[in-house]
């Protein structure tokens, strides 16, 4: 039975792992014997301790068996991006800069995690620092795309999103600053979901752009990703920006939900612009399977979207141009051999340690706050991302979530994009808006390219509202089979 | 800002504490004079009045009270440095 | 032509808490290297900053005490520089919404002289903003060592405007912001601990004109006389280079104490690009009411308002004032005395400055630890003006007191002190001293009134130095009459 383990969903292994019928050392085993086997073609872990994984498996199973189980996801193996801090784990954010450093502490959603029993599974593969759209600006290893190897996984969890589609892990955590959860789910055709800013606590996870960064769950089925949400949503008084808002019982709120007619809206932005069509067309599927169950479908405007990517790489690059400055070559870092002096310590430790991609956006994010630039770029940007988050709120008005692509097209080949950043940058016009605005956003798969890779749905929510996003997407996956369709390694 | 923005890169490099080899310079120059001339779109918009976004759901006074709740050991503390003696991080001489 | 000097004070104060400012770990003096670090204090990857609202509380009394505003609302900015002292390199601090606005600070200049009150003016304040300390750096001779205890602790910058024109000013300036952060219970301002420390910016021009010369930042005054000294001999520097016709550089400079020189540290290059921008990690701060009147009825009476009540309340002169108001909690003790008999309070100030801190300095224990409380003090005081004791003996007795903790009249009691002896005793032996000593009697009927004196030490030898000296003064005088 452990052989097929890897491919259940944690809903289902819950009740197995309930009812006895198999225990977290099995489940755990068959991840690693599965990990062992596809992972030198994935790429999706930067690092995995087998004997650490087995050690929390077996501690599940005697909670268990001392009637002690701490719910649900007790006994699950869930697989942690790397940039989330472990104690006593390896965290690297996929750069050579952190090569070395093991974390002396928990994230607050490790330590949520730990305590709902989960097994935290290996070190996931990303772009370095999370910046990047297609793990391609790892300084780790190549990460593929689980459906076709020469494609990239998508990113920056790309590791996250094909470790899960891959059966490398049941579910696991990713972080999203401007698409870094949702894309690469839809480029794997698994389920990610970026919460409400403030809904998960930062405290442990490697900034990238802290007022944008969130961490969210990814997993092969909506049931499974509001399991692990429920497991890590909540105020947390270690991170100021963390909100006080209830946290609903997400997986009961799918049954509650069900048969529930959605106001839906269609911003005609996301559907005006220059998507492949072939990877519109299960979009469009979807937006009729919504008609079909009774949904009011309606279009509405989100007028400054075509600012979003420009806004978006100020905010971002600027945060990031001072959360980096901390990766300096002194106190945990890389250290360069050769250096003449204190400050030259820093520029070639900086040089050496940060990837190209990395330097870019530290360079951008330095300029725009230089002398003489503030206010042209970060203070007009934080002005414009006013009037993002506007649009959202007044189209929430008149519906309950939105609908749109995850991505313009499905995933692309290796190498494609790398030479043109702006290319790149603009690939996330789709999912950026929602980091901008703050507001929750799933991703679901909703079908598949003529060439066999698949394709997301967008749904974003009302803030704090994650309940309802996760019902309208349950609704779609109930009614079609993308759950148990995996691909062929 | 209707020009192309003259980046000093030199300038911003050392802000930034990274040596850039001159391919590189050059490269970030070009890269970050296109992504800059794409963000010149934002002068489109008439943002006069508008209140800037800090954070997108801002409440005042986050704070805690005055306890001692966290300790690590010096030895923790040093145990990822790349240098150290003493329990503190080495470093090249500062002269000021 | 004649030059004057214009000072601007930036002085950090250390706000006196447990735990740092953002961060949940210890803060304080003395520890091993790193014992205070976690990581945030470290600036690991995922530490985010929450704030300690103890800082706050401190900050917005220092503003309220140095009669700042304190603005609805407040919010954080990041200073970005590396330096291997600042674990993020970005220091947390206030770039244009700081908590407290403007203010002053009454300074009081030196008198005359020790015993006379100099003049009082007030130095006007820029803002007070919050920020969080930097670790400690040690050289040696290859390279340096970062401590990061400091790092991270609770730091308030007071900013005055360029509004001083002497050492002398800054000096006082620093003393009454010491004294008033130590009477509010903000800070410790202990300058060898690094609790307070200040940089000066230093200009001079002709005097008339209008505009400000070129300014030297002077760093590493690191006491309080460190301040006064550094600045006057800058200001003679600065003051001799334009007589020669020489020009000042905008540059920094520091303070050498053991040579007594300035020297230049750096030139000023390119203003630095802090590139300040709002933390993204940390909300804002919004003052109301309530907030501003709860911490202002925490402010105790300043050292400056004290000092004028107790000329008016007590008539104490300036010698015991400027030792007494100084110290608010040998303020306090003084006061307790005194209300229970306040025309007795010179008598009673007398004894708390001479005798009281004499034997507290000598046995080397706090004020707080001493056995005579403010109610045995004037008990002595009591015995004394009743003429029960001499004012030497009364010494004696004090420091009887301050071993065994006993009143005034227990000390006479146990130790004999009272005289065994009756006015008539007295006078028999005033009588004596009269007939043995025909000289001084002469003398004093020449009139010269000091001849008394030797009469009267006559008498107090045989009384063993337990006559009352003004029963003496009486008698003698009367039979000379």
């Amino acid at each position: 039975m452990s052989d097929t383990l890897y491919y259940k969903s944690a809903s289902e292994l819950a009740a197995l792992l309930e009812k006895k019928e198999i225990s977290a050392v099995e489940l755990i085993q068959s991840i690693i014997n599965r990990t062992k086997a596809v992972d030198e073609r994935v790429g999706a872990f930067n690092s995995f301790d087998e004997v650490d994984a087995i050690a929390q498996a077996g501690a599940s199973d005697a909670r268990r068996s001392d009637g002690q189980s701490l719910g649900p996801l007790d006994g699950i193996p869930i697989g942690i991006k790397d940039v989330l801090a472990v104690t006593g784990q390896p965290l690297t954010c996929s750069s050579k800069m952190l090569e070395k450093f093991v974390s002396p502490y928990d994230a607050t959603c490790i330590e949520k995690l730990k305590a709902s029993g989960a097994v935290l599974w290996g070190r996931l593969n990303m772009d370095e620092f999370a910046m990047g759209s297609s793990t391609e600006n790892s300084a780790t290893k190549v990460c593929s795309n689980p459906w076709n190897l020469d494609h990239v996984p998508g990113g920056s969890s790309g590791g996250s999103a094909a470790a899960v589609a891959a059966g490398e892990a049941i579910v696991s955590l990713g972080s999203d600053t401007g698409g870094s959860i949702r894309q690469p789910a839809s480029h794997c055709g698994v389920v990610g979901l970026k919460p409400t800013y403030g809904r998960v606590s930062r405290y442990g996870l490697a900034a990238f752009a802290s007022s944008l960064d969130q961490v969210g769950p990814m997993g092969r089925s909506v049931t499974d990703v509001a399991m692990v949400l429920q497991a890590i949503s909540g105020h947390d008084d270690r991170d100021s920006t963390s909100f006080k808002s209830e946290v609903a019982d997400y997986v009961k709120a799918l049954s509650d939900n069900a048969g529930k007619k959605w106001t839906l809206g269609l911003p005609k932005e996301y559907f005006d612009t220059a998507s492949d069509a072939a990877s519109m067309e299960p979009v469009l599927k979807a937006i009729e399977f919504y008609k079909s169950i009774g949904c009011e479908v309606k279009e509405v405007s989100l007028p400054h979207t075509e600012y979003a990517v420009a806004t978006y790489y100020i905010v971002a690059t600027a945060e990031a141009s001072s959360n980096l400055a901390r990766y300096d070559g002194v106190r945990y870092t890389h250290r360069a051999e050769n250096y003449d002096d204190h400050i030259d310590l820093y520029f070639q430790s900086r040089a050496e340690g940060f990837g190209s991609e990395v330097k870019r956006r530290i360079m951008l994010g330095t300029y725009v706050l230089s002398s003489g630039y503030y206010d042209a770029y970060y203070l007009k940007a934080q002005k414009v991302r006013t009037l993002i988050r506007n649009d959202f709120m007044k189209a929430y008005e008149e519906v309950d979530a939105l609908i749109a692509p995850t991505s313009p097209q499905p995933a692309f080949k290796k190498g494609e994009k790398t030479s043109d950043p702006l290319s790149m940058y603009l690939s996330d016009i789709y999912t950026i808006s929602a980091n901008l605005a703050g507001i929750p956003a799933m991703s679901i798969p909703c079908g598949f390219s003529a060439d066999g890779l698949p394709i997301g749905l967008q749904i974003l929510g009302k803030p704090f509202m994650e309940e309802e996003l996760l019902s309208v997407g349950h609704a779609f996956e109930q009614a079609h089979d993308f759950t148990n369709q995996h691909p062929k390694l | 800002m209707s020009d192309k923005p003259k980046i000093d890169i030199d300038y911003i490099s050392n802000l930034a504490r990274v040596a850039l080899s001159e391919e590189e310079k050059a490269a970030y120059s070009k890269d970050l004079s296109s992504i800059l001339g794409y963000v010149e779109k934002l002068n489109e918009l008439d943002t006069d009045g508008i209140e800037p976004m800090a954070h997108p759901y801002p409440v005042y006074n986050v704070w805690r009270e005055d306890k001692v709740e966290s300790k690590m050991s010096p030895e923790k503390a040093m145990e990822n440095a790349p240098a150290s003696r003493q329990n503190m991080v080495i470093v090249p001489k500062v002269v000021e | 032509m004649e030059y004057e000097a214009v000072i601007g004070l930036e002085v950090h104060v250390q706000v006196k808490a447990d735990s740092k400012i953002f961060a949940r770990c210890g803060a304080g003096f003395g520890h091993g290297p790193n014992e205070l670090a976690d990581p945030v204090v470290l600036g690991l990857p995922g530490a985010l900053p929450v704030m300690n609202k103890k800082a706050l509380d401190g900050i917005i009394k220092a503003g309220l005490a140095l009669g700042c505003t304190i603005p609805d609302v407040s919010k954080w900015d990041r200073k970005n520089y590396f330096y291997p002292d600042s674990p993020n390199n970005y220091q947390i601090t206030q770039y244009d919404q700081p908590i407290c606005d403007g203010g002053e600070v009454e300074i009081e200049l030196p008198g005359a002289s020790r015993n006379i009150m100099g003049e009082h003016r007030k130095v006007k304040l820029t803002r007070i903003h919050l920020e969080n300390d930097v670790g400690k750096l040690t050289h040696f001779s290859s390279d340096s060592l970062v401590d990061y205890n400091r790092a991270g602790t609770s730091l308030m910058e007071i900013v005055s405007e360029p509004d001083m024109h002497s050492g002398e000013e800054a000096f006082a300036f620093l003393t009454s912001i010491r004294q008033i952060m130590v009477y509010c219970g903000i800070s410790d301002c202990d300058m060898e601990k690094g609790q307070m420390r200040a940089d000066a910016n230093i200009s001079v021009r002709p005097k008339g004109q209008k505009a400000l010369g070129e300014r030297i930042e002077l760093k590493n005054l690191n006491s309080i006389t460190g301040v006064k000294n550094g600045i006057e001999y800058e200001i003679r520097r600065q003051t001799s280079e334009l007589k020669k016709g020489r020009t000042i550089t905008q540059a920094t400079w520091r303070w050498d104490a053991e040579l007594g020189v300035t020297e230049e540290m750096r030139k000023k290059e390119n203003a630095h690009d802090y590139r300040y921008f709002p933390d993204p990690d940390l909300m804002p701060v919004r003052v109301d009411d309530e907030w501003r009147n709860r911490l202002r009825a925490e402010i105790p009476e300043l050292p400056y308002e004290k000092q004028r009540r107790y000329f008016e309340e007590f008539d104490l002169p300036y010698t015991i004032t400027s030792v007494i108001v100084p110290d608010r909690e040998l303020a306090e003790y003084f006061e307790e005395a005194a209300n229970l008999a306040p025309k007795k309070a010179q008598a009673i100030g007398n004894l708390v400055v001479n005798d009281l801190l004499r034997e507290v300095s000598e046995v080397g224990i706090a004020l707080s630890e001493s056995k005579i409380r403010p109610p045995h003090i004037l008990s002595l005081v009591e015995v004394v003006e009743k003429g029960t004791i001499t004012k030497n003996i009364a010494k004696e007795v004090f420091v009887e007191m301050f071993k065994s903790g006993e009143t005034a009249e227990e000390v006479i009691e146990r130790k004999g002190l009272k005289p065994d002896f009756d006015d008539s005793q007295v006078k028999t032996w005033c009588e004596e001293a009269i007939a043995e000593n025909p000289k001084p009697v002469e003398s004093f009927k020449a009139g010269n009134d000091k001849a008394l004196n030797s009469l009267k030490g006559q008498v107090m030898k045989k009384s063993r130095g337990k006559a009352n000296p003004q029963l003496v003064d009486g008698i003698i005088r009367d039979l000379l009459a």
